[in-house]
């Protein structure tokens, strides 16, 4: 029988015995694993936000480290092309981008220089964004014109939507665009485009069209002859117009003025030489009724 | 029955309601060789639940859950009592640091159990007449202020449990519960269990010294019988024989109540002295012996069989002795053959022969002994089994043995606690001015 020694069973001294009895206090417990974090935690955010050193010390930090990012090689814009627009818009463009190149991509205010760009007039949609190699690109599409606005102070060159792209000295200088005239003409390009396709047959007869009372189109052709459209179904009236000259050739006729605003019927004017001709028939008709 | 005492009690059962409220309550057996801490933990769901169910008295062990559970050796006591303050409250602080630990939990209010303080049982007989056609609590509560309490030493002891047994309405007793029921005499039957002042003052203090609150008090005989006697046991009437380290305890139960307890001043250290003086070793070796190679009964092999023990003069040389067992058998009998004669005396003492029941269970720690049932059947003359405390929930196996039955049972007394005297209102005459002087002067002292 091995010897033997009782087994140790040490009792916690008073002071260890209250000390862990208070330990087991939750609230206790919760004040010493949390309160001196707290409390650091405080007085650090607090002396932070009283020194003015140490703020002026990290004002100062924050804008060389923005800085140092900011003039990374990887952020350098160094050139710019310009994507889809004609040389003197080219050179409006990067006239109103004002930049200084090369700078850091981080300064680039992309989304307000878009909108810069898109207030050109002859700017219809313009996309940019910084490519490789520190190029920023600028893509346009360019608003042409399609039709000369006559008014009252000149001629102006018009998009399709309307826009006023610029002035010409003259009919001459673009002889390739057709000519439209009267008030609120412009909202309405695309049908006129569209009733000069139609006009075809007699395109080289053509002056141009007219706004009548910002409702109507009035064709002018030459010989002083016009063409009155109606309000609505001014395609449709054009399109009949065209197959009676087609078939007939009305419109080689003198016949002064073509009102197509009656749905139902063509109404002509004669010409005065036509009238001329006509006249004995109209007598014999008025004398029949005598 | 003395005032002050009713008021201590009183005071004590507040503070329980209020633990069992909180849900936490420590139940604390310090008995000679060590004091056991068990934390237990109420669910009101479970006790509510089971209330629903109708299986609240039966399943009584159901309702908590232990926690924390802790052991350590006792120091600073003597049969059961406390004879060095600093050691048993070290003991005490022991066992209470170990349980909180485990159980995460700081204790607040303890329920303890204790052995000592030579308790001693009287039947009292108290007789009123009812007031209305029913009694009511308030009849209850003068019948047992109605009680002759013999002089069992005032000052010297307190009364302890204040148990009413039995009742008796217009001759007809065995009422477990008279309330409610008509009747015009209302008699009662209290079980008065003393012991010494000085013991459980002592127990007070130390309690008091390690900054926890006392909430009740019970006898660990009592405390063992509740848990290592089954239901039919105690309904028929048994006997718990609670062979401790100091002490050795009798209670005995009859309908569920406890009708007699006594404690014997011998108990298993007495046997390790024994051996010690008788093979010339140490008291820890004696225990070891005893605990390992002891017995009761000796047979022809234990001749043969051999122990060996170290000299007690000089463990280094290596000088080894041999005794065979049955010299070993021949130093424990005797002392147990003592311990329960003295146990028959005090059976025959209570009028155990006149129960119904006759059945007598061997617990605490001395019960494990080889041999002790054929000892015991022979000495007391009576059926005699091997008890161990009831399972409860959560309950470490380690403590599942029978040295615990008293602090399992001081668990099951705390989840269903027996009513007693102090729980009932006693009439305002009986609170005499002098008396109240006297307990508040009994407070200053002891709380």
């Amino acid at each position: 029988m091995q010897s033997l020694r009782a087994r140790r069973d040490p009792a916690p001294s008073l002071l260890r015995y209250r000390l862990g009895r208070l330990w087991l206090r939750p609230s206790v417990r919760r004040i010493v694993m949390f309160g001196p974090m707290t409390a650091l935690l405080l007085g650090v955010t607090f002396h932070v936000a009283t020194s003015k050193t140490i703020r002026a010390g990290m004002a100062q930090t924050v804008s060389d480290l923005r800085t140092a990012i900011v003039g990374r090689e990887e952020f350098k814009v160094s050139s710019l092309a310009v994507y889809g627009a004609s040389e003197d818009l080219e050179a409006e463009v990067v006239r109103l981008a004002g930049l200084t190149l090369p700078m850091s991509s981080l300064d680039l205010d992309i989304a307000s220089l878009r909108d810069r760009l898109e207030m050109l007039p002859s700017v219809a949609d313009a996309a940019v964004r910084v490519g490789s190699k520190g190029v920023l690109q600028i893509t346009l599409s360019q608003r042409v014109p399609v039709v000369i606005w006559r008014m009252s102070d000149g001629l102006k060159l018009a998009g399709a939507d309307g826009v006023v792209l610029g002035e010409v000295a003259s009919r001459l200088d673009r002889v390739d665009l057709p000519v439209i005239a009267g008030m609120g003409a412009d909202a309405h390009i695309p049908e006129a485009l569209e009733l000069l396709t139609m006009l075809e047959p007699v395109v080289s007869r053509l002056r141009g069209l007219q706004r009548v009372g910002a409702r109507r189109w009035t064709i002018v052709l030459d010989r002083e002859q016009e063409i009155y459209l109606p309000e609505n179904g001014a395609k449709r009236a054009l399109a009949r117009l065209m197959a009676l000259h087609a078939s007939e050739g009305l419109l080689d006729k003198d016949v002064a003025i073509v009102d197509l605003r009656d749905g139902l019927r063509p109404v002509l004017r004669l010409g005065a030489y036509a009238a001329e001709v006509h006249r004995p028939y109209q007598l014999s008709f008025e004398g029949d009724g005598q | 029955m003395t005032v002050s005492l009713y008021e201590t009690q009183r005071a004590m059962r507040q503070r329980r309601s209020a633990a069992m409220k909180k849900g936490l309550v420590a139940v604390l057996d310090i008995g000679t060789s060590k004091v056991g801490c068990l934390v237990l933990k109420f669910d009101p769901e479970v006790q509510a639940a089971a209330k629903q169910d109708g299986v609240g008295a039966l399943g009584n062990h159901g309702d908590f859950r232990v926690i924390g559970a802790a052991t350590t050796r006792a120091r600073g006591m003597e049969f059961g009592e406390i004879v060095v303050m600093d050691e048993a409250e070290r003991a005490v602080r022991t066992a209470v640091q170990a349980a909180q630990k485990m159980a995460g939990v700081r204790l607040d209010h303890v329920i303890v159990t204790f052995s000592g303080g030579r308790p001693r049982s009287y039947g009292v007989h108290g007789q009123v007449e009812v007031e209305e056609g029913a009694v009511s609590e308030y009849d209850i509560g003068r019948v047992l202020a109605e009680c002759d309490v013999p002089d069992f030493g005032e000052g010297a002891r307190e009364a302890i449990h204040a148990l009413p047994v039995n009742f008796m309405l217009d001759g007809k007793s065995g009422l477990a519960d008279p309330r409610g029921q008509m009747g015009t005499k209302l008699g009662v039957d209290l079980h008065l269990l003393t012991v010494g002042a000085r013991t459980i003052q002592n127990i007070m203090h130390c309690i008091k010294r390690c900054d926890l609150e006392l909430c009740d008090l019970a006898v660990s005989s009592y405390a063992s019988g509740l848990s290592s006697l089954v239901e039919d046991e105690q309904e028929l009437g048994a006997a718990c024989i609670d062979l401790g380290a100091g002490t050795s305890g009798v209670s005995i139960f009859m309908k569920r109540q406890m009708i007699f307890a006594d404690a014997i001043r011998i108990g298993g250290l007495h046997v390790t002295r024994d051996i010690c003086q008788a093979l010339h070793v140490s008291e820890q070796v004696a225990e070891r012996l005893k605990t390992f190679h002891g017995g009761l009964i000796a047979t022809g092999a234990d001749d043969r069989d051999f122990i060996e023990i170290p000299s007690p003069l000089d463990e280094a040389a290596g000088e080894r002795r041999r005794v065979s067992r049955s010299e070993l058998i021949g130093v424990i009998r005797p002392r147990m053959e003592e311990i329960l004669e003295d146990v028959r005396a005090v059976l025959d003492a209570s009028g155990f022969e006149y129960l119904p029941g006759q059945r007598i269970v061997l617990t605490g720690g001395g019960s494990q002994l080889q041999g002790i049932e054929e000892l015991a059947t022979r000495v007391l003359g009576r059926q005699v089994r091997r008890g161990k405390p009831l399972r409860v929930l959560g309950l470490p196996q380690a403590a599942t043995g029978p040295g615990f039955s008293s602090v399992v049972g001081l668990a099951l007394h705390t989840v269903h606690p027996q009513d007693e005297c102090w729980d009932f209102e006693m009439p305002v005459d009986h609170l005499g001015n002098r008396s109240v002087k006297r307990a508040l002067r009994w407070f200053k002292e002891n709380w």
